[in-house]
């Protein structure tokens, strides 16, 4: 086993994982269904990468095809750049932890930390370092003699957790981890979690399908759409240019606007939405005439009769109707018309100072070309 | 947690009637299970205790009957071959019933398959799967033809009326009380639990030996108390296919009831059932079978 420890190929203390066109069918009858259609994937050392995705995207089956559960129907997966397709989990040396914990009822929690460490032949002196090593690094000191079932959802959560790192695995995969907790204990975790790895340096594999838990932790996200990647990037990329209609849909909220091209200026397109020209940012170079679907986020769009302190005001415009107007606490949301029938949404910051618009009043909306993206 | 424990439970106390009206609605499982408590009352209890009065008012009161056990060398004989034959039956339905359950729950389309072969002896008597053995265990049957045709012997082997018999026949009858207990632990582990240890670094051994095995330890406590107590009584199969002097502790009772030898016959009755009692009573005070009791009460 040369992977063992931490010394095994590859640069830093994690490994690099790059999965080409992997595909997963379960049921053969019918070749259609493919629960993963062509992952590619290449996840840098030390990453806390995040797949993100709507329930049966494919997240979990992509995850138990890098742990070694389920095999691939086509691809391949490389950890380290060796190929593990053919080798068995338990010779795949990757820390794991499952949505539900998997914790072994029959185990103290010192024996379900040691477990791993039990099965790589560790004399037992040195596996009860280690494994306090662990506990303290999961913040349950003094718990080691418990059972699984004397703890709390919590704590048996960071059990799984130190089970996972306890034996320096140099990839932890995680499962919806934090699923089966209040909201409260998830925030919470969710900044252990991020410590976690900046300790231990090793690539985190992190499933899971709540968006704000993805956009707080990771490094960078793969979006999953009906076993594919719809986009992979930074929370920022992926906030501010998706890449595709589903990504801008899924990730927060987003307005799509309808509209045709009638040119384009280096990398910003002009197109007509409604009888107004509105310039988008956009990657590749539509003709002239083709329809498109622009996007943008309802907090980038004001009101273009607000005052515009030291900031000319944005180039793109359009006039609507104010058809509901819900105010929220910290924020007024407006819904508002286009001419076209077109729903838009725009969130203002609420202010005593600023003027609360009526239902049926008619106003005039802008937004900056950067905040605007053909998808 | 106690400190806000105490007032709750006593303001509970204080506030609760002293003499609650009675509950009709208390009384109905009992009501329900009326009938059955009366049959087996009447039919089965009082004929079972006046049966082993017997042992120790015929024909007047006295413990002699017992004392006689002691040094009677046929009831001795008897006993070890009953303790013998149940154990022996015991371990090998354990080593045969073992790899048989794991493969019901983990076979699925052939699940069901497997379960009507397994339950297949429970559709059919006693008596004749025990004449099924005869005809297979005899001198002409086909173990013995299987057996020459494969040049493994060269004259039939005696099988039939040997202790072997006895034991083979009862493994077949008693098998399903060892595998529906063991499959049923087996179906409740967790399977992520299998694919946590593999993913630990557990190869399929190590999983089987720390996590499985362990794990079913409540489903085998109880097969094996099944079938060992059940073992003790068995009478047509040992009578008809075991050897002529390997009597069993029923076969000994049959006889003495047979000879009308009431007093001798609810003795060695009561010792039979005390046996089996006494086997119970241990099994609950061991860890692992104990909570199998009280999971198979839930
Ligand atoms: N063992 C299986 N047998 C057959 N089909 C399966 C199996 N596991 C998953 N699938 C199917 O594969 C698809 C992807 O499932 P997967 O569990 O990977 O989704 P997921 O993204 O993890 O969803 P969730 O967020 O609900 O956990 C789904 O359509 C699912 O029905
Ligand atoms: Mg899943």
């Amino acid at each position: 086993m040369s992977s063992a420890g931490t010394n095994g190929a590859g640069s830093g203390k994690g490994a690099s994982v790059t999965l080409s066109n992997l595909e997963k069918t379960y049921d053969r009858a019918s070749a259609a269904a493919k629960a993963v259609d062509g992952v590619s994937l290449d996840i840098r050392s030390g990453e806390f990468l995040t797949m993100l995705g709507p329930s049966g995207s494919g997240k979990t089956t992509t995850l138990m095809m890098i742990a070694g559960f389920e095999t691939p129907t086509a691809g391949d997966i490389a950890i380290d750049g060796k190929s593990v397709v053919a080798m068995p989990p338990y010779r795949r040396n990757i820390g794991m932890v499952f949505q539900n914990y998997a914790l072994f009822p029959h185990l103290t929690v010192e024996e379900n930390v040691g477990f791993p460490l039990k099965q790589r032949g560790v004399p037992k002196a040195e596996r009860a370092r280690l494994v306090a090593e662990a506990l303290e690094l999961v913040h349950l000191p003094g718990y080691g003699a418990r059972y699984p079932r004397q703890l709390s959802g919590g704590q048996q959560q960071r059990v799984a957790v130190a089970r996972a790192v306890v034996f320096k695995p140099r990839l932890l995969l995680m499962d919806e981890p934090l699923g089966a907790l209040d909201k409260q204990l998830r925030e919470n975790l969710q900044l252990e979690m991020r410590r976690l790895h900046a300790d231990l340096g090793i690539t985190f594999i992190y499933v899971t399908h709540d968006q704000e838990e993805a956009l707080t932790m990771s490094d960078r996200i793969a979006v999953m759409n009906d076993g594919k990647v719809a986009q992979v990037g930074t929370p920022e990329d992926l906030y501010d240019r998706p890449e595709n209609r589903f990504v801008a849909g899924f990730i927060g909220e987003s307005n799509f606007l309808p509209a045709v091209v009638r040119g384009v200026e280096n990398d910003v397109v002009i197109a007509e939405c409604d009888g107004a020209l509105i310039r988008a940012l956009c990657p590749g170079r539509p003709s002239s005439g083709e329809k498109v679907t622009l996007t943008t986020r309802p907090e980038r769009l004001r009101f273009a009769d607000s005052t515009w302190i030291g900031e000319q005001m944005p180039q793109n415009r359009l006039s609507v109707t104010v058809t509901e107007a819900v105010f929220a606490g910290e924020r007024c949301r407006y819904m508002l018309q286009a001419g076209d029938g077109t729903s838009i949404v725009l969130k203002e910051p609420s202010s005593a100072a600023i003027r609360r618009r009526a239902v049926g009043e008619r106003a005039e909306i802008a937004w900056s070309v950067a905040d605007t993206i053909l998808v | 947690m106690s400190e806000i424990a105490q007032p709750a439970s006593l303001a509970l106390a204080v506030s609760r009637p002293r003499s609650p009206p009675f509950d009709w609605r208390r009384a109905v499982p009992f009501l329900l299970a009326a009938p059955l408590l009366l049959y087996m009352v009447v039919l089965y209890a009082l004929p079972v205790v006046a049966m082993l009065l017997r042992s120790v008012n015929d024909p007047t009161w006295t413990l002699a009957n017992y004392a006689t056990l002691l040094d009677d060398v046929v009831f001795q004989k008897t006993f070890w071959i009953t303790i013998n034959t149940s154990v022996t039956v015991t371990l090998g339905c354990l080593i045969l019933g073992y790899p048989v359950a794991m493969g019901l729950v983990r076979a699925r389309s052939m699940a069901p398959f497997i379960l009507v072969i397994i339950l297949l002896p429970f559709w059919t008597s006693v008596l004749v799967r025990s004449y099924a053995w005869m005809v297979l265990l005899g001198r002409h049957g086909l173990v013995n033809e299987a057996l020459l045709a494969l040049g493994m012997i060269d004259r039939p082997i005696r099988i039939l009326n040997t202790p072997l018999a006895t034991q083979i026949a009862m493994i077949h009858i008693l098998l399903p009380y060892m595998i529906l207990p063991i499959a049923n632990a087996l179906r409740q582990i967790d399977p992520s639990l299998i694919r946590a240890a593999s993913g630990l670094g557990s190869t399929p051994f190590m999983t089987f030996r720390q996590v499985i095995l362990p794990l079913s330890m409540s489903g085998v406590a109880a097969g094996t108390l099944l079938t060992f107590v059940l073992a003790l009584g068995f009478y047509i199969t040992p009578a008809m296919v075991g050897g002529p002097r390997d009597i069993t502790l029923s076969m000994l009772i049959a006889q003495q009831v047979d000879q009308l030898n009431w007093a001798y016959a609810a003795t060695l009755s009561a010792v039979l059932l005390a046996t089996a009692l006494a086997i119970l009573a241990v099994a609950r005070k061991l860890p692992g079978v104990g909570n199998a009791f009280k999971t198979s009460m839930r």
